[in-house]
């Protein structure tokens, strides 16, 4: 019981005197992430845009495959990602494996289900009526598509900020692809991985909470954004 | 402007529209008249190219609504369409007039001035900043319609565009309908089931009824000549006779209405079996057969059976062999002080009977 308390009561000391390495931790935590999330809005929005506005054989087994993916396991994205970047397999001349970079290509794979699905969701909570009278107007089917999307946009974002959220708090990708490199690719999740099995708890406490508060960030942004 | 030719439209198994064929002429105002549910609302779907006909032709403009989508596109922007129930786009109302004109690429200053202007034209001067969820019914009425009239089409659709506004704001849209059509040359296109604005504002009017076009026709045609008992009905023409000519001078008949002698014009020959209309308000009611008018064809003593008030009128029912349903002004029914009951004469000219023979009148 004195471990825990004594360990919270370090945690404090070590948030609040701006400790070098656990600000070191979060900066890297929030940059990969952060990145991970632009990089699968890039790719998904569109991908969610086309497969929402194209018809095609099988858009409904497509639709259900990305929605099982939301449960993607982290270690599956990580092993996934390992294997396309190991020096055998297919990336692996490009020298990302254990790097900071292939830990965004890990979190990226890991949410662009999530994305793509939740781009669908809102695309499709655009209603009949709004996309009848955009064509009305006399856009072009570009500026119909781009229209239902600015349309859809707040809850498109709310689908971004879930996928940082998703990113940010994965263990199992940041662990296999960056290998937990101390001043390298160490970040939040791994360090506390890390460091609770060396029994630095206080450490392990301090980079929690500030997991938990990133994590209350970000449902408050959601709120926010659910709101509009 | 506009020429459907045989158009059938289904959707699944169900019919909404069966081998219609009609034109709308450049300039005019156009109405589809129907109760809900007899597919006015897919003709102007059709026309916009939102929806495709099963099966026939459609041209606007000249040219076959069949076609790739940038030319469909280039039709669509000489058009504009006002839905029964608009939706606005989130954000402001100057958004949502300026889309129209940000899709044809108008350059940024003539859009924020011609949105003023027609925001001004539907009344709504000063509400560019207005967010669209905070408009009532009627505000997002005229939004849509202004959006519509931004860019300047020069083929207006309406549907239904005063079903969810109060008396006065009808009046305005009206007025606006008209001054358009008048000022601007704007060929107008709007479906409704109020056939007293069907008549205010058309040119001419189609009555939709059953899937078909059942008549076309300029309002006096409509209202006067119906040609089924339908479209008779639906211009509140509530009497509506069967009878049979018994003899024809010289262009006036007389008709023979279960017992019932009428006289009215027509060309058919004696045995033809036919339907009389007479329009309520051309009936007059009076204790004097002649009192005030000028020797009418039909005279018939009448039976008062029941007295409905309504608005500034009176209806009046009465038993003269055959029923038959009057409007009076409620001052003349309390001058004649008429109650049910009550023996009086029913009196109509030849020309406000319109005969139609039963074939055709189905």
């Amino acid at each position: 019981m004195n471990e825990i308390v004594d360990g919270f009561v370090q945690a404090f000391s070590l948030i609040i005197s701006l400790d070098p390495e656990v600000l070191e931790i979060t900066a890297r935590s929030l940059l990969i992430s952060l990145a991970a999330t632009a990089v699968a809005s890039l790719v998904a929005i569109p991908l969610g845009g086309l497969i929402h506005f194209r018809e095609f054989g099988g858009k409904r087994g497509l639709i259900t495959i990305i929605q099982t993916l939301y449960a993607l396991p982290t270690v599956v994205a990580g092993l996934f990602v390992f294997l396309l970047l190991s020096r055998a397999g297919p990336l692996g001349f490009l020298g990302l494996l254990f790097t900071p970079v292939g830990m965004v290509i890990g979190q990226a794979v890991l949410i662009i289900p999530l994305l793509v699905g939740m781009t669908l969701v809102a695309l499709s909570g655009v209603k009949r009526a709004i996309s009848d009278e955009i064509v009305a107007l006399g856009a072009t089917q570009t500026q119909a598509i781009l229209t239902i999307i600015r349309e859809a946009r707040f809850a498109i974002i709310g689908g971004i900020i879930l996928g940082f959220g998703r990113a940010i708090s994965e263990v199992g990708a940041a662990m296999i692809i960056g290998g937990n490199i101390r001043g390298y690719t160490r970040v939040l999740t791994t360090a506390i991985a890390l460091e609770t099995s060396m029994g630095n708890i206080a450490l392990s406490i301090a980079l929690g909470m500030i997991l938990l508060g990133i994590a209350m960030v970000v449902t408050v942004a959601l709120f926010i954004v659910q709101e509009r | 402007m506009i020429r459907f030719d045989h158009v059938c439209k289904r959707y699944g198994e169900k019919e909404v529209l069966s081998n219609l064929s009609f034109e709308v002429r450049e300039g005019e105002v156009f109405s589809l008249v129907g109760p809900s549910g007899t597919g006015k609302t897919t003709i102007l779907r059709i026309i916009a190219m939102l929806d495709n006909p099963s099966s026939g032709t459609v041209m606007v403009m000249g040219k076959d609504t069949r076609t790739p989508d940038a030319l469909r596109v280039a039709l669509r922007r000489q058009m504009g369409m006002v839905f029964q129930k608009p939706a606005a786009l989130r954000g402001s109302v100057a958004d949502n007039v300026a889309l129209g004109l940000k899709f044809r690429k108008f350059p940024p200053e003539d859009i924020s001035r011609r949105v003023s202007e027609v925001l001004d034209l539907v009344g709504l001067s000063g509400y560019e900043g207005r967010r669209t969820n905070t408009l009532s019914g009627g505000e997002l009425q005229r939004v849509a319609i202004a959006r519509a009239l931004a860019p300047g089409p020069r083929l207006l659709l309406l549907d239904e565009p005063t079903a969810n506004l109060d008396p006065v704001a009808t009046e305005k849209i009206e007025d606006l309908i008209l001054s358009l059509n008048e000022k601007s040359g704007i060929t107008i296109v709007l479906s409704t089931h109020d056939m007293a604005q069907a008549q205010r504002l058309s040119t001419r009017i189609a009555v939709v009824l059953d899937r078909k076009i059942c008549q076309l026709g300029n309002p006096f045609q409509i209202f006067y000549q119906p040609v089924t008992r339908e479209v008779a009905r639906m211009v509140g023409i509530d009497n509506i006779l069967a009878g049979e000519i018994v003899a024809n001078e010289g262009g006036l008949a007389s008709v023979d209405v279960s017992g019932v002698i009428l006289h009215a014009p027509s060309p058919l020959d004696p045995g033809t079996r036919v339907t009389l209309f007479v329009r309520p308000e051309d009936l007059f009611i009076g204790k004097d057969a002649t009192a005030g008018r000028s020797s009418p064809r039909n005279v018939l003593p009448a039976t008062i059976l029941r007295l409905i008030p309504q608005g500034p009128n009176t209806r009046v029912t009465v038993d003269a062999g055959v029923r038959l349903t009057g409007v009076i002004t409620r001052q003349s029914c309390q001058e004649l002080g008429l109650s049910p009951g009550m023996t009086v004469s029913v009196s109509f000219k030849a020309n406000a009977v319109h005969v139609v023979p039963v074939e055709k009148a189905g």
